[in-house]
This record gives C-alpha cells, structure tokens and sequence, in this order.
C-alpha cells in the first residue's frame, strides 16, 4: 500500500536513488550551496572593502621630501641684525619661498643636473607652497638659525610626491596644468643624485588640514584630537548616566506603564537613524543654547546621546547576568537594597559594562553625519587649546575629515581620505581589541 | 572661566561638608558610632550631595536655558544654593538623623533621572523639529510640501521643495540594498545555524560582525572610489545607462552589503530560538535538511524574520554616508539604476551644511525632511520590535 507511488509495480533497488529522491537530493545540495556562497559573498566583501581602503591609503602614510642645504640670509630674513623676533616676524613667508627657491637652483647648478625644457615655473613649482612656512615657523622657534646654511627637508609638491606613488605618469603630467614632464624629470634627476627620496610620513598623523592647492601638507592631527576629546566628553557623561538609568531599571523600577515607557523608547532611540540625532544637536544644542558651531562639546554631546541606548542596553545584559543569589545573599545579611547593588552586584557587572561601554564609544568614533549638520565640516587650521576650555574651540573629526577629503577636486586628497580611514579603523581595532580582552579576561559565568 | 571656577567651589564644598558632617556625627556620639542610626559617612554623603546636586542643577538649568545670564549672577546663586545645603545637612546630622536612607533616596532620584534622559532626548528630537517644521509649514504650504513632485530649491525664494522626488530615492535605494542583504543575509544566517561545522561558524560569524563594525563613512568611501566608478564603466556606460559615477546601484549595492551583518545576525539568533523537536519531527518525518529548513523552520520564524528585515529597512531608509558619497545630489524620479537620484538624508545634509539662514523656507525644510524621517522609521521601529518582542515570547 505504502509503495502506491511507485509505478510500474517495480520495486527500485534501495542502492540506487529513484528519479524522485535524486531530485530531492539535488535540491538538497543546491540549497546548501546557497548557504555556502552567501557566507562567501559576504567575507569577499569585507576582504574586498578592507584591501581597496589598505591599498589605496597606505600612500599616505608616505611623503616624497627634498633634502637641500637652505643658505637662510641674513641680509633678507633680519635686515635689523638684532634676532629681535618681533622683526623677524615682519618677513613674509613670501620672502622665505624666495630662499628656498635659490637654494633648489644652487643645488641644481652644484649638480650640473640638465633637463630639457625646464621653465621657471616648472622649477618654482617642485618645492610645496607649504614648505616656505614651515621654514618660516622653524626660523621663528631658533632665530639663531639666520645666517647659517641648514640642511632642510623641503616638501615637494603633491603631484611629484604622487609621481613616486603611482598616481602621476608622465603621460598625465603632459595634460596637468600643475606639473609638467620637465618638472617630473627634474625630480628625477634630483633622486638619482640621492636628494629627493620617498620616506615615512609622521607629519600625516601630526599636521592639520591644509588648503585645496597643498594636499602634500594635509595631516589628520587636528582631526585625531577632535575626535579624542568627543570621546572624551562621551566617556565623562554617557558612562554614568547610562549605567545609572541601567541601575535604576534592572534593579528598583517598579513594572508600570512610565518604566514601559522608558523601555521602549530606548530599544527605540537605538534604531532613530543618526543624522536625527545631529537635527536634535544643531536645534538644542547650537540654536538654542548658543554652543559654538564645530566644537568638540558639541559633538560630544550629540554623540553621547545616540551612545547612550547602547550602552544602556549592555549594561542591562551584564546587570542581569549576575545571579540573584548575590542579592539575596546582600539582603539576607542586612544590607539595603541600594548597598547589595552599589557593592555587589555592580562591581561584578564590571567587566560587561565596561565591554558595552568600549562598543558604545568605537561606534561613536566612527559616526558622521550627525557632525555634518553640527558644523564638524568647517576648515580647521589652529590646534584646539588644551581642554576644558578646547571642547569649545573649533576642531574637526576622523569621519569628518574623510569625507572633508573626498569632497576636494585634488585626486591627492583621496590618498589622503584613505589613509584617514585607516587611522580611524586602526583605532577601532584596537577598542575592539581590548573589548574582547577584557570579556575573555574577566568574563565569569555563573 | 567663571563658571568652571563655581563648579570647583561647589565641589570643594560638597568635600567639606562631606568631612565636617561626618566629623561632627562622630563627635556628637563622642567616638562610639554605634550610636548613630546610620554609618558616619552616610552623614557625610548627606551632607555632599545636598550641597553639591541643588547648586549643580541650578548651574545646568540656567545656563541652558537662558545662556546669556549673567555669569556672576548664576555663580552667586549656585553658591548660596550650595552653602545653603550644606548648612542644612550639618544641622540636621545626629544619633537619631536616618542618613542612609536620606542619601539613598537622593541617589534613587538621581537614578530616576538619568533613566529619564532617553526621553527627555525624544522629546528633544520631536519638539525640536515639530518647532522649526512649524515654521516651515507657515512659508510653505504643506501639500505642495507633501505631493509636490519637483525639488530646486533656490535660495531667493520661489523655491519648489516638493519631498516625492527624494522619497523616490531614499526607497528605490533602499529596495536595491534589501534586495542585496536580505537573501545573502538570511541564507548565511541559515547556513550557519543549520549546516555549519563549529569551526566554521566561529570564523564566519565575527567575520560578518566585522561587516557591522566598519563606520558607514568608510562604506561610502568605497561607494565613492571603487564601486561607482567600476560600475559605471562596466555597466552603466556599455549598456547606454548612464555616464555618472554615483548612482542608485552605487548606494544600493554599498548599502547592501552593509546591512547583511544586521539581517544575518537577528535572523541567526531567531533561527536558533526555534525550538529543536520542530526540527527532529520533521526529519523523523523523512524530509530532507532543506525541506526541514524550508517548510518548518522558516514558517515558524518568519515573525521574527519579517522583524529583523523591517529593521534593515529601517536602516536603509536612515543611512546617511553611503547615499551621502555614492547617490549623487539630484532630485528626479528615474526608473533608471544607473542614473544619480538623491534621498531625503542627502538634502537634510545639503541644506543644513554651509551658511544656513534659519528664516528661510529652504533651510526650515531640512526640519521638515527630518521629522518625516523620523516618523517613518519610528513607525518601522516599533512594529519591527513588537513583532520580535512577541515572536521570542512564542518560545519562551
């Protein structure tokens, strides 16, 4: 009776699949292989996305230099000859292009180096525009420099720095306005004689954000400080505040329509998409109570609100974890409730909260649009002070500056996008680093 | 700055009081502090807080409120506020005085705050755009706000701000990014719920939480310089689609394979939530593995499937730096994947970003665009958590 499917009354040999089994188990193996190529997709993905980022930034990190010995003349830079600073401070950066200037054509001209079709411009154009102030500021720290010959590392301009990078060929260097064959030639003849080398970039982690013409000078130095003392301001208020509010709703709240209110309004806050959160920011924050536009504090605040849920919600999880047993021991010996939470059960939370509030402060880092509509954008060039009265000056943030970068017409300024992300992600690393290393280290299970 | 300089005196005094309360409890027991109902510290941290917490509300509050006050005046107050507790808490401290539950009430209250603050923050949100939205609806007439199909703003009026062409953006992109993350997320959830050896799933499961991990500005960065321009020479300009780096495929894709983490984790830990008998019934039944997978435990999660999806929508629809980067900024409804259309996010950015004239109707529109955003995804937000909310307490 069972076998009524089966036609033809033959009975298969239970060694070989019938048509229909074959068929299901076909549609066995396909559906495995879905699941499969899903799971590869995915890690292609993220391999894909993390080498693109690598291979494109880690360009940055690197910065072509011209090493000459820089004659600073006395005649021009100090006519008083008093090495009063306060008249050198009168000269131009102008002057000191000027200086760096002769210093490049003595240098060709002691080398005997002879390119063809070598204009002015092309020559006056090798040396970055930034690299006469940076003289400038290295002249104003030690005056006793003026009348010496110093060896100076000179920045060579972006397109001959992206020569050496791959960026620049000659080809394009013939239909470049900015460069020219001559220039890139010259710069190669200046390598073959050991004066222009390619080396390590410190100064990207160091310097600021620099102007549309001077990308070789752009750093991610004021960047990185804006975004330490977001995080900083994020720490000081989104730690107690969300494990008090924690506290108070795992342990005392009574189960009523305001504690179910608060519930979900925070599982709510954590999916309100960020840049509503930067409308609440520039509305209460800027418009209202009159912060400045582009601070840190204000930053700092948006971003410790949208942090808040997160770690709130972890803290929850690492406050309910601890047995009630623990509790109950507190209670049994006398303690108020208020003690058996304050000296039992939230030191043996720790170690969960502090893992939610790492989690709660790489997200933090990385957000941006909420610091877009708070004026982070702004082109920053002077250093914020030191805090606290630096939350209040204008600063800018890793995410921010990314996309600051990618926003310039200069294809240098992509590099430089790039190598910002890897920053920001090195840093993310290492906080997820220590979240997992504080979980594995002092996670208990009960 | 004066009014750190009144916060540092506020808190010296809370540290004195804290010391001469506790002192003075000690001493009015002559040294036996088994006398005293509570702990001498408590009458210290009585003391503390009621110096400190009035004069640091009184501080917050007023210079929030009314941030041109004169700082002086604001000082003094807080101060006075401050000696005032203090004062109070040395006088009432003796044998009989119940410190600890003074202290503690106050620190309850202080609790009851700050679990306040998640909706003291809505409330921000949703006053703060309803006010500037307000506005906007007084210079500009809501259906033509609402039904308008051409968005140009002109900053000098006779602007045509008109939300159809950005919804049609924000929605087409975000059908793209489901239509990516939606069947590679569900199918790598199943694969490693279901048929993953331990080692594999210990492997790839951080690996797509990696995924969740990566700052959108980075995704969009990548929307900028890789996929954009990959496929418009591949696609887009072979086909006779377009010429434009930044288009709805961009975004789409990128944002796609952001959300597969999202989709693929909830859906993980609804899948593992079905309950083990469902599974060895139906393969006791016969069926195959996939079958079971098929027509057992995906009805019996589909809830809490449907749930974590609607949250991915949510997502989508509030993502904000991959659409930023790899959109495009130009309002038109094109049924064209390869054409550069713009969402609601890119134009809240636009007119907030740079100089802004908060009078004007183009920039008031922004609160507008905000606070349909917000309501949109507040209403996908709360259906997606009942849902789940209910689904995980099916098996519970």
């Amino acid at each position: 009776m069972s076998d009524a499917t089966f036609s033809g009354g033959q009975k298969a040999s239970l060694l070989v699949a019938d048509p229909h089994t074959r068929k299901r188990n076909a549609a066995e193996s396909r559906f495995r292989g879905y699941g499969l190529a899903a799971i590869i997709v995915s890690m292609v993905m993220l391999v894909v996305l993390l080498f693109t980022i690598l291979t494109g930034g880690l360009g940055a990190f690197r910065q072509t230099y011209l090493e000459i010995p820089v004659t600073l003349d006395a005649a021009q830079l100090d006519k008083s000859g008093t090495r009063d600073p306060e008249a050198i401070k009168k000269v131009l950066t102008l002057t000191y292009g000027k200086i760096l200037q002769q210093a490049l054509d003595k240098a060709i001209a002691d080398k005997g180096i002879q390119v063809a079709d070598l204009s002015d411009k092309d020559r006056a154009g090798l040396i970055s525009k930034e690299a006469s102030a940076q003289l400038r500021n290295r002249v104003l720290a030690d005056p006793e420099l003026i009348g010496q010959t110093v060896e100076t590392r000179v920045l060579v301009n972006g397109r001959v720095d992206g020569y050496y990078k791959g960026r620049v060929s000659m080809e394009s260097a013939a239909r470049d306005g900015n460069t020219s064959p001559a220039q890139l030639q010259l710069a190669d003849a200046l390598k073959a004689q050991g004066m222009l080398a390619t080396t390590w970039n410190w100064s990207f982690l160091t310097m600021p954000d620099s102007s549309d013409q001077r990308p070789e000078s752009a750093g991610v130095g004021i960047a990185i400080l804006g975004s330490l003392y977001m995080m900083l301001v994020v720490l000081v208020l989104s730690v107690p505040i969300g494990v008090a509010a924690s506290i108070y709703l795992e342990e005392f709240a009574p189960k009523n329509r305001w504690t179910d209110i608060i519930e979900v309004n925070i599982s709510n806050l954590a999916a309100v998409p960020s840049i509503v959160f930067g409308i609440l920011g520039l509305a209460a924050f800027i418009n209202f109570a009159g912060l400045p536009q582009s601070a840190p504090i204000v930053g700092g605040l948006v971003l410790t609100l949208m942090t808040l849920p997160t770690i709130i919600i972890a803290t929850r999880a690492a406050l309910k974890a601890v047995p009630p047993s623990i509790r109950d021991a507190a209670l049994g010996v006398g303690a108020s409730r208020m003690q058996s939470v304050f000296h039992h059960v939230l030191p043996l939370a720790l170690p969960g909260i502090l893992t939610g509030t790492i989690i709660g402060l790489a997200q933090a880092l990385g957000e941006t649009a909420p610091l877009l509509l708070i004026g982070m954008v702004a082109f920053v060039k002077n250093f914020p002070a030191a805090p606290p009265d630096g939350l209040f000056d204008p600063a800018s943030a890793l995410p921010v500056q990314v996309f600051n970068w990618t926003q310039r017409a200069d294809p240098a300024f992509m590099e430089r996008a790039s190598g910002a992300i890897i920053v920001l992600l090195v840093f993310l690393l290492c906080m997820n680093l220590l979240a997992i290393f504080l979980r594995r280290k002092f996670e208990r299970r009960w | 700055m004066p009014v750190s300089w009144t916060l540092l005196i506020v808190l010296a005094l809370a540290l004195a009081g804290y010391l001469a309360t506790r002192a003075r409890a000690v001493a009015q027991t002559g040294g036996d502090t088994r006398k005293l109902h509570s702990r001498p510290s408590y009458h210290g941290w009585n003391a503390a807080l009621l110096t400190a917490l009035p004069a640091l509300f009184l501080i917050a509050i007023w210079r929030f409120v009314q941030p041109a006050a004169n700082t002086t005046l604001v000082a003094v107050a807080g101060l006075a506020l401050a000696a005032l507790g203090l004062a109070l808490a040395l006088g009432r401290t003796g044998p009989a005085f119940r410190a600890r539950n003074a202290v503690e009430t106050m620190v309850k209250g202080l609790l009851i705050l700050c679990s306040s603050i998640a909706i003291l923050t809505t409330a921000g949100i949703v006053f703060s755009m309803l006010f500037e939205t307000g506005n906007f609806f007084q210079q500009y007439p809501w259906q033509d706000f609402f039904f308008g199909t051409t968005w140009s703003p002109k900053f000098g009026g006779g602007s045509q701000l008109g939300i159809l062409p950005l919804v049609w953006g924000t929605m087409y992109i975000s059908l793209i990014a489901l239509a990516v993350s939606v069947p590679i997320g569900l199918f790598a959830a199943i694969y490693m719920s279901e048929y993953a050896s331990p080692r594999l799933r210990s492997i790839a499961k951080p690996a797509i939480e990696v995924l969740a991990g990566i700052p959108t500005i980075v995704y969009g960065l990548f929307a900028l310089i890789t996929v954009g321009p990959l496929l418009r020479d591949y696609f887009a300009q072979p086909l006779g689609l377009g010429a434009s780096g930044s288009s709805v495929m961009t975004a789409g894709l990128v944002m796609g394979i952001m959300l597969i983490p999202f989709v693929s984790s909830l859906s993980d830990d609804i899948i593992n939530a079905v309950p083990q008998s469902l599974r060895d019934g139906a393969l006791g039944l016969g069926s195959t593995h996939s079958e079971t997978i098929k027509k057992v435990v995906l009805p019996a999660a589909l809830p809490g499937i449907v749930g974590a999806i609607l949250l991915a929508a949510s997502r989508a629809i509030g993502e904000t730096m991959i659409v930023v980067m790899g959109a495009g900024a130009s309002a038109q409804m094109s049924v064209n994947p390869f054409e550069a259309m713009t969402t609601i996010t890119v134009k809240i950015v636009s007119q907030l970003t740079g100089d802004t004239d908060f009078a004007a109707p183009e920039t008031l529109v922004a609160f507008a665009l905000g606070l349909t955003l917000f309501v949109v995804t507040l209403i996908l937000n709360i259906i997606a958590l009942y849902v789940v909310r209910k689904y995980r307490e099916q098996y519970e």
